[in-house]
């Protein structure tokens, strides 16, 4: 048997650690990949006083190298504080994962950003976020933009799923051009809303869909 | 002991049949000598007869005369010949137009997209949801300078056969020549160039359990066309380079093998697979016509799941598939032919290919039915997308 990958990657593959959600998680982000549609959910609980990540699972829509970094990457979190938990990075995870095919590094990478997004999402719910800056249409666009249509494999935004997108003291109305019935349009307003939720001026957030 | 691995991937290349590699054996160590004219020497002489009995066997299968079949190093290189050749012969005689579907297969979708670099104007037409296209709209898209229609017979992913008696009709109609890529149909269903208005078929013998590297092009006489490798005079000067005899006789040998209830057992593996997969797994849409298909192919999506991820899972499991998902393409690029049945990612990115051959059994359904229900139901469960269908 000759499979793609090296035996601790399959390993991770086939016997995945911290699968599943953590209900009632502390942060929490879904990242997507454009390149290829691979998706990945992280979750993590973080205890109060030192900010130090107890607990961190993940869900994978994605290939073999996306289940994999998503396994490892949940391990190597646990137990760090959130600001060296921060800086761990792809090529770390490969490392541990005693080597991933470099054509793999936009999928497998996906879990090292959703855990970078799930601690910021901590931080913001937290308010643990230093540099606070006016939210407009283009800082929420760039929050936007690991969220995935898994009908395109785009982002909604490079996909131009957002058609518009109003602040009004603290309100923000986004508006999305899928019908409501849209398969993951559910997906999809949960995603924005946990991204534009936590900005720490953000009040409430409305998602729009296209009438019938 | 580990159970017998199951090769479904049949449609990317097949194991030789031995009564293949019998017949060529004799063209290795005895009459291994280039194919000489009639005042060559005796090994020559013989080579050359013996090519030239595959040729009338080949063509036979076609239904074709010996004087029309071209031998290439495959389907590839008989596309190309196709499309380049008469884009060549016609280019600026009679125009530069081309139309091709959107789903055609790298050899004629590539040499297409590289005449279009090179001045030619192209039209991709659109299918269905099935992967059929529009006779009508094939109609409207040929226009005076339309010098070829290249349609597959059969996809090679989602199996789907086009009407090519009909759309050979239309193109004959509106005066243009019709290429037909039919890799996949071969043998097993009927292509008549006797009776069906086609004017150049592509077909190989590394899909029929014949060996790699060999292949041949039905060019109609009078059909328009130049070689477009050089070299010396082969094959009606449309071929330059040295006979692959032993290929060619195996060739002649693999298509002699197949049967008519050969196609007809692969059939009901076929429809085992396809009903079981629709009925026993959650959330599973059948890719390409359920009726218009080629004996040998059946392609599933599993919703919620990425195909790079069930293959290896099946793999371990002893079982070899394929996906359309841009996971597991040397390109990271998802099907082509996935996005063109339906615009969408997911469909492709959960999509698997089981393709048939002589050496599968209707006895493999079973294990193959189960072991996608349990990777499939492992691979949901660690899924972030909606689950609620899975839960109701």
């Amino acid at each position: 048997m000759r499979f793609p990958y090296n035996e601790k990657v399959l390993e991770h593959f086939k016997n995945p650690k911290n699968v599943g959600k953590i209900e009632d998680p502390d942060g929490k982000a879904i990242v997507g990949s454009p390149a290829c549609g691979d998706m990945v959910a992280v979750f993590i609980k973080v205890e109060p006083t030192e900010h130090r990540i107890v607990d961190a699972k993940f869900e994978s829509y994605g290939c073999a190298s996306n289940i994999a970094t998503g396994s490892i990457i949940t391990e190597l979190a646990k137990g760090k504080t959130i600001d060296e938990a921060k800086t761990i990075s792809w090529q770390q995870a490969s490392e541990a994962l005693g080597g991933l095919p470099k054509i793999k590094a936009h999928c497998s990478v996906l879990a090292v950003e959703g855990l970078r997004e799930a601690i910021t999402n901590y931080e913001e719910k937290h308010g643990l976020v230093k540099i606070k800056e006016p939210t407009t249409a283009d800082v929420i666009k760039r929050r936007l933009k690991n969220v995935m249509n898994p009908l395109t494999g785009l982002d909604i935004v490079r996909g131009e799923l957002v058609k518009d997108i109003k602040i009004e003291a603290g309100n923000v109305d986004i508006y999305v051009d899928l019908p409501e019935n849209h398969i993951y349009a559910g997906n999809i307003r949960d995603e924005v809303k946990e991204r534009v939720e936590t900005i720490w001026d953000v009040k409430k957030v409305e998602i729009h869909f296209n009438d019938q | 002991m580990p159970e017998k691995t199951i090769y479904m991937d049949n449609a990317a290349s097949t194991r030789l049949d031995e009564r293949v590699l019998e017949a060529m054996m004799p063209f290795f160590f005895d009459t291994y000598a280039v194919a000489t004219s009639e005042f060559g020497y005796s090994m020559g002489i013989e080579a050359k007869e013996k090519l030239e009995e595959a040729r009338a066997r080949v063509s036979v299968a076609l239904k074709s005369s010996s004087e029309e079949l071209v031998f290439t190093s495959g389907d590839t290189e008989s596309s190309n010949l196709a499309l380049k050749g008469v884009a060549s012969a016609l280019g600026s005689k009679k125009g530069k137009h081309i139309i091709i579907s959107k789903i055609e297969d790298f050899p004629v979708l590539n040499s297409a997209k590289s005449l279009e670099k090179n001045g030619f104007k192209l039209t991709y037409l659109g299918v269905d949801g099935d992967g059929l296209i529009s006779l009508e709209e094939l109609e409207h898209a040929i226009t005076p300078e339309t010098i070829l229609v290249s349609i597959q017979h059969a996809n090679q992913e989602i199996g789907t056969v086009q009407d090519i008696e009909a759309i050979g009709s239309v193109c004959r109609r509106k005066g243009t020549l019709f290429h037909t890529d039919a890799t996949h149909t071969f043998t097993r269903m009927p292509i008549d160039v006797g009776k069906m208005p086609i004017d150049l078929v592509t077909v190989s013998g590394h899909t029929i359990h014949g060996p790699k590297g060999i292949g041949a092009l039905f060019v109609r006489k009078g059909t328009p066309i130049n070689k477009w490798m050089d070299g010396g005079y082969q094959e009606s000067n449309l071929r330059a380079g040295l006979e692959n005899i032993p290929g060619a006789v195996g060739f002649a040998k693999a298509i002699e093998l197949v049967t008519p209830d050969e196609n007809e057992r692969l059939k009901g593996i076929r429809d085992a697979l396809i009903d079981r997969f629709l009925k026993e797994v959650t959330r599973t849409t059948l890719n390409g016509h359920r009726t218009r298909r080629i004996p040998q192919n059946a392609n599933v999506t599993f919703h919620s799941v990425e195909g790079e991820s069930i293959t290896l899972h099946m793999d371990m499991r002893g079982i070899e598939v394929s996906t359309g998902s841009a996971c597991f393409s040397r390109s990271l690029e998802a099907s082509h032919v996935l996005m063109g049945i339906g615009g969408n990612h997911e469909r492709a990115h959960g999509s698997i290919r089981f393709t048939l051959g002589r050496f599968n059994d209707i006895g493999e359904v079973d294990r193959v039915v189960s072991a996608m229900s349990e990777v499939v139901t492992r691979l949901r469960a660690i899924s972030p997308l909606d689950k609620r269908e899975d839960e109701a």
